[in-house]
């Protein structure tokens, strides 16, 4: 540790003054492990640029943008109109956004069970109570048992905002602390259903989800969620202060748009944004 | 004989306030430092600083309660809002209306609003518009949902085809209904109190009347080891192992619920209610035994018929103390007992608690928003449970010391 404090140093040092920086990110939970990665490999090509990566929430990003103490916010949501008005007050602009990857939620049910594929209307029906058997569904006679995220977390209010189409979920769901604990609940629960992040795989089975009846099932593939065939994807965004926007916060935003940190979007699990959306 | 050249004690008659007329007993000082010759400076320095110190620690439970509900007070005064729809001026109106209208309307400070520019203000306007499109269309849109009814009561929102009590504070129409949450705490709590006291009452009879003081010195400090287990690996262990075996055993549908957590939580109350209702027994003055022995009854008689009698406030206070420890205990009940907030008195249900609502819930609510205020208020709700429980508890224990050692 010391010897590594002492490089830094050093490389301070070196180039004190001319492209030294530090970056500081919070944000997203769903985003963490993607920016700790950029993060690491951006660092490894820049080694003066130091980069600071912290989780919390979308939420957490937005009160740390506003209130001036992080450079960069990670939001696995847009912006709500009340955080704009907040850091225009803070800063007298609005934060400009930065549209930075692709995810797709996909729906996880128990490996045993027959069911291969749902319409978003019939998930939205079993999340918010209004089936309660899976031979309502066509499948077997056993009840479904919901598992949802905790109501702080991105991913929960995108899926009520995009399959629930803004409903309550049912009060009989139960709330996991992350995708993981989903999917092990999924995996020990015959008549489970959950969601979470496409990338997340083994132990349960991914759901085909079908627009509409008259649609095909779409399964969650990072060719359907990128040519926006599967139904359930969202962009997961950066904000940043226009007025820092420049010298190394934007050459850092630009490399994340770039092949390469787009190559790394992919080996975290999420999927590239197209090429059209990433100068802007 | 040395002149007394540090002050003299200010706080004296706090401290040994009752014998202030008896000379025999007034040379004591507190902590005897000055029996026999008077204290060190040093010494006298020493214990003023402890004494600060251990005031701290009663200063600090104000200064939480206090903490706690200032931000929980705007609720109770009605200066939040909760409604999702406000109404909405057009941005080409900014002009026209007065400057401390637009200044409430763009909710700014005096401050901020003499040092704002123009064209900043326009942007604000902007977003009022903004947030007023993507306002829900729905018929509880302008309700404001923290309403002592809204908290309190059963309520239809459109949506839903009868009056219900729910909770759902992140919502196009947020419901912040806190009975199913304070249900799931009663519900958790009583479940781990049927489980636990039982057994930390025979444990702790067992240990202070029947059992060879070789075995008491094993069983008393394995049970009270209990107590050193961190509640997140009690809680972990529930559910991964306990969740799955005891769904086994009973065969209930949801596999993390009320009982799982109940249980779980009773194993870190039983070394709680087991050392105050031992502490209780034991100070069960000897001769009370000796006096039923003499008098032909058996050892278990002893106990049951003349020492649990004799302490049983000491052993009530150890329930209510227990009770204390486990309505308030957060990472057990966060992690098995499944968090649903469904409002439900079957102990086989998911059900979820106050504190892990707010564990769960705080770090992304809006700051000084009403959701944030909402956990504040059933923090303060909890905080005065286990406050006057706690105190209770006490109460009775130190009544039932003096009463014991003959003070009153």
């Amino acid at each position: 540790m010391k010897k590594l404090l002492l490089i830094a140093a050093l490389t301070v040092a070196a180039t004190a003054g001319a492209l030294a920086g530090n970056i500081s990110v919070i944000g997203s939970d769903t985003m963490l492990i993607l920016a700790q990665k950029w993060a690491e490999v951006y660092h490894g090509q820049h080694a003066d640029t130091k980069i600071q990566v912290n989780g919390g929430g979308s939420g957490i990003g937005f009160a740390a943008l506003q209130n001036q103490t992080t450079d960069l916010c990670d939001a696995s949501r847009s912006a709500k109109s009340t955080e704009i008005a907040n850091c225009i007050k803070a800063f007298g602009k609005r934060p400009t956004e930065y549209k930075v990857a692709l995810d797709g939620l996909s729906v996880y049910v128990n490996a045993d069970n027959p069911i291969k594929e749902l319409t978003v209307a019939q998930v939205g029906d079993i999340f918010t109570g209004k089936l309660k058997n899976w031979k309502d569904v066509g499948g077997p006679n056993l009840p479904i048992t919901l598992y949802s995220r905790e109501n702080s977390s991105g991913s929960y209010e995108f899926f009520k905002s995009k399959v629930l189409n803004g409903s309550d979920f049912a009060a009989s769901a139960q709330t996991m602390q992350g995708t993981a604990a989903i999917i092990q609940a999924v995996a020990k629960d015959k008549g489970g259903i959950g969601y979470g992040g496409a990338g997340y795989g083994a132990g349960a089975k991914h759901l085909a989800i079908k627009r509409d009846d008259s649609s095909p099932a779409i399964d969650p593939t990072e060719e359907n969620v990128v040519n926006h065939a599967y139904p359930i994807w969202r962009y997961l965004y950066i904000y940043v202060n226009p007025a820092l926007d420049r010298g190394e916060i934007a050459s850092y935003l630009n490399w994340i748009r770039s092949d390469a940190g787009q190559k790394i979007v992919k080996d975290v699990g999420y999927f590239p944004i197209p090429a059209n959306l990433r100068s802007n | 004989m040395k002149p007394r050249w540090f002050p003299p004690r200010p706080l004296e008659f706090l401290l040994v306030s009752q014998n202030q007329t008896d000379p025999e007993k007034r040379t004591q000082g507190w902590m005897g430092i000055r029996r026999g010759h008077q204290a060190h400076p040093i010494e006298w320095l020493a214990e003023r600083f402890i004494f600060l110190v251990s005031l701290t620690a009663i200063l600090m439970v104000f200064l939480i309660f206090a903490f706690v509900l200032r931000e929980a007070l705007p609720l109770l005064t009605g200066e939040v809002s909760s409604a999702a729809v406000q109404p909405v001026i057009p941005v080409a109106d900014m002009d026209k209306i007065p400057a401390e209208k637009l200044r409430l309307y763009l909710e700014l400070t005096p401050q901020q609003f003499a040092t704002m520019d123009h064209d900043t203000k326009k942007l604000l306007m902007e977003t009022k518009v903004e947030g007023a499109q993507d306002a829900p269309d729905n018929k509880d849109a302008k309700i404001n949902t923290i309403e002592w009814r809204y908290l309190l009561f059963p309520y239809q929102w459109s949506g839903y085809d009868k009056p219900v009590y729910i909770w759902q504070p992140v919502s196009d129409i947020k419901k912040y209904n806190i009975i199913p949450i304070v249900i799931g705490s009663l519900k958790i709590t009583l479940v781990s109190l049927v489980f636990a006291v039982p057994l930390a009452l025979a444990a702790a009879i067992f240990v202070s009347q029947l059992a060879p003081p070789k075995l008491k010195e094993i069983i008393k400090p394995a049970i009270e080891l209990l107590s050193g287990i961190p509640s997140v690996v009690a809680g972990f262990f529930a559910l991964i192992i306990m969740a799955t075996v005891l769904q086994k055993i009973f065969g209930y549908e949801s596999r993390l619920n009320a009982f799982v957590a109940g249980i779980a939580l009773g194993f870190a109350i039983i070394p709680v209610v087991f050392s105050i209702a031992e502490d209780a027994l034991t100070s069960v003055p000897h001769n009370f035994t000796q006096a039923a022995l003499a008098l032909g009854a058996s050892r278990w008689q002893a106990a049951w018929q003349v020492v649990l009698p004799a302490a049983l406030p000491g052993v009530f206070a150890a329930i209510v103390l227990g009770f204390g420890r486990a309505i308030g205990e957060t990472m057990i009940v966060l992690m098995a007992s499944g968090n649903a907030s469904i409002m439900s008195g079957n102990i086989f249900d998911s059900a979820r608690t106050i504190t892990a609502t707010i564990a769960a819930e705080l770090a992304e609510a809006v700051f000084g928003g009403d959701h944030y205020r909402i956990l504040f208020l059933i923090g303060a709700l909890l905080f005065l449970v286990t406050f006057l429980s706690n105190m209770a508890g006490e109460m009775v224990m130190q009544r039932l010391k003096g009463k014991l050692e003959g003070k009153k």
